[in-house]
């Protein structure tokens, strides 16, 4: 026998299941309870940076829209700084870099508005392309799944990236590639995930 | 530039798989495909922080965050509590820890639930608050009933505290469920079940605590919570957190 190593185990993940509105969203669940709902305002008034709208759909290997997500993002701001003790960079007053969002109901859509993000610095000095960090949770999913956001008018950019440059499939990669439209004279960036099957998102072990 | 100290690998194994067919919804929301691991960056090594101008300090007390004034939730009344620690056993302060849960008859307020249980006028299901500097949190709740749900056609989740932590990085994200300790349904229930180690059960199951009950008042439960240790810097050129 050897010496037992101390750690502890993390605490086992479990599925948010259908009801996660009431602790993470009550508004939606259909009651007012907290002075402030967290995450909706992702990028604050004083963000620089292009303000854009980022919209969705969750489909599950039927295709079906998947009515029940919660949504969490994470991203840097368009200098391409966290807003985190352990980011060397500045990031505005009120800029979170974190929004929590969740489906309609009847729909499944999903949307949120915030700034684009800058490109930042990845490992071993090599910059990453401008993205979006996504955690998707819900019913039926057991431990929430980590996907990254890009762009597709950051074409040069996405090409260098490492983490796309990591997906030996590439066919795939283009699941995590939104896509740009006007609308109204504002631009929209469109991100449907695909859990399972035909082009299915990729997801991350982060 | 240095690379930041990384998180351990999630052990995958410990957590359930995606699919996992006696809980019947997984199935068509698994990926079919692995994931991809990635080695840390920046966008995982970071995350939120939450202050406490982010929420009310009553918000931690759900037998009355939601009661009419001089009323409170009907219910066995419980102190939740517990610490969140990481993997090296230390505390980790000043994070956000979220729940939910049903009220004592197992009913939701939720627009979804149509459960025949009644809701309770004077309770809501939802609190928060922010560990202190040494990782603890607590809240008063009651505790929630057993309640049906469309898996096989007699499912019944055991009583369980849905709850949702945040560390200091992205990859620490984390929502779980908090069972009560001797709960019969707990072996019965595909959602439980999809932990294939029964060490991972009891890891999910919160102890009675007489030590912190309040006599009179409130029977307790503990519950801790273990987040992702980082890697000490052994081999690294950069200090903790430095």
């Amino acid at each position: 026998m050897a010496q037992r190593l101390d750690y502890l185990k993390e605490t086992p993940s479990q599925t948010a299941g259908p009801y996660v509105h009431i602790g993470l969203a009550p508004g939606a669940a259909g009651f007012d309870i907290y002075a402030q709902e967290l995450g909706w305002d992702i990028a604050g008034p004083h963000a620089a940076g292009e303000r854009i709208r980022v919209e969705g759909l969750v489909t599950d290997g039927t295709g079906s829209p998947v009515k029940d997500v919660l949504i969490e993002v994470w991203q840097a701001n368009a200098a391409g700084h966290y807003a985190h003790p352990e980011d060397p960079g500045e990031t505005e007053d009120g800029f979170r870099g974190w929004g929590r969002v969740i489906t309609d109901f009847d729909t499944g859509e999903w949307g949120f508005d915030t700034v684009k993000p800058g490109a930042v610095m990845g490992r071993g000095g090599r910059r990453m392309a401008p993205h979006l960090n996504l955690w998707i949770v819900a019913r039926g999913i057991n431990i929430g799944l980590n996907t990254r956001l890009y762009f597709d008018d950051e074409a040069d950019a996405n090409a260098a990236d490492p983490v796309l440059g990591l997906i030996e499939w590439e066919n795939r990669r283009d699941t995590l590639i939104a896509r740009r439209e006007i609308r109204d004279g504002a631009p929209v960036y469109r991100f449907d995930i695909r859990l399972q099957g035909a082009d299915e998102t990729v997801f991350f072990d982060i | 530039m240095k690379t930041p100290a990384e998180y351990y690998q999630r052990d995958r194994q410990w957590h359930a798989p995606a699919l996992t067919p006696e809980y019947k919804t997984s199935v068509s929301r698994a990926p079919s495909f692995p994931l991809l691991s990635l080695e840390q960056s920046a966008s995982e090594i970071t995350g939120p922080s939450f202050r406490n101008d982010d929420i009310n300090p009553g918000d931690n007390d759900l037998l009355h965050n939601y009661a009419t004034a001089g009323a409170s939730a009907i219910g066995e009344r419980i102190i939740l509590h517990g610490r969140v620690l990481d993997e090296n056993a230390r505390p980790v302060p000043h994070v956000l820890v979220e729940i939910w849960q049903a009220n004592a008859g197992g009913r939701y307020r939720h627009r979804k639930d149509g459960y025949l249980a009644p809701i309770d006028p004077n309770f809501g299901g939802c609190g928060r608050t922010l560990t202190d500097d040494q990782g603890h949190y607590v809240f008063h709740t009651v505790k929630p009933g057993a309640y049906p749900w469309r898996n096989w056609v007699n499912s019944w989740r055991p009583a369980h505290v849905h709850f949702s932590v945040f560390g200091t990085s992205f990859s620490q994200r984390l929502i779980t469920q908090c069972y009560f300790e001797g709960d019969p349904l707990i072996a019965r229930c595909p959602i439980v079940q999809t932990l294939k180690d029964p060490a991972a059960v009891d890891q999910l199951t919160a102890a009675l605590d007489m030590n912190a009950t309040i006599p009179l008042d409130s029977i307790a439960y503990r519950f801790d919570i273990v987040l992702r240790g980082r890697r000490a810097t052994y081999f690294e050129n950069r200090p903790e957190g430095g």
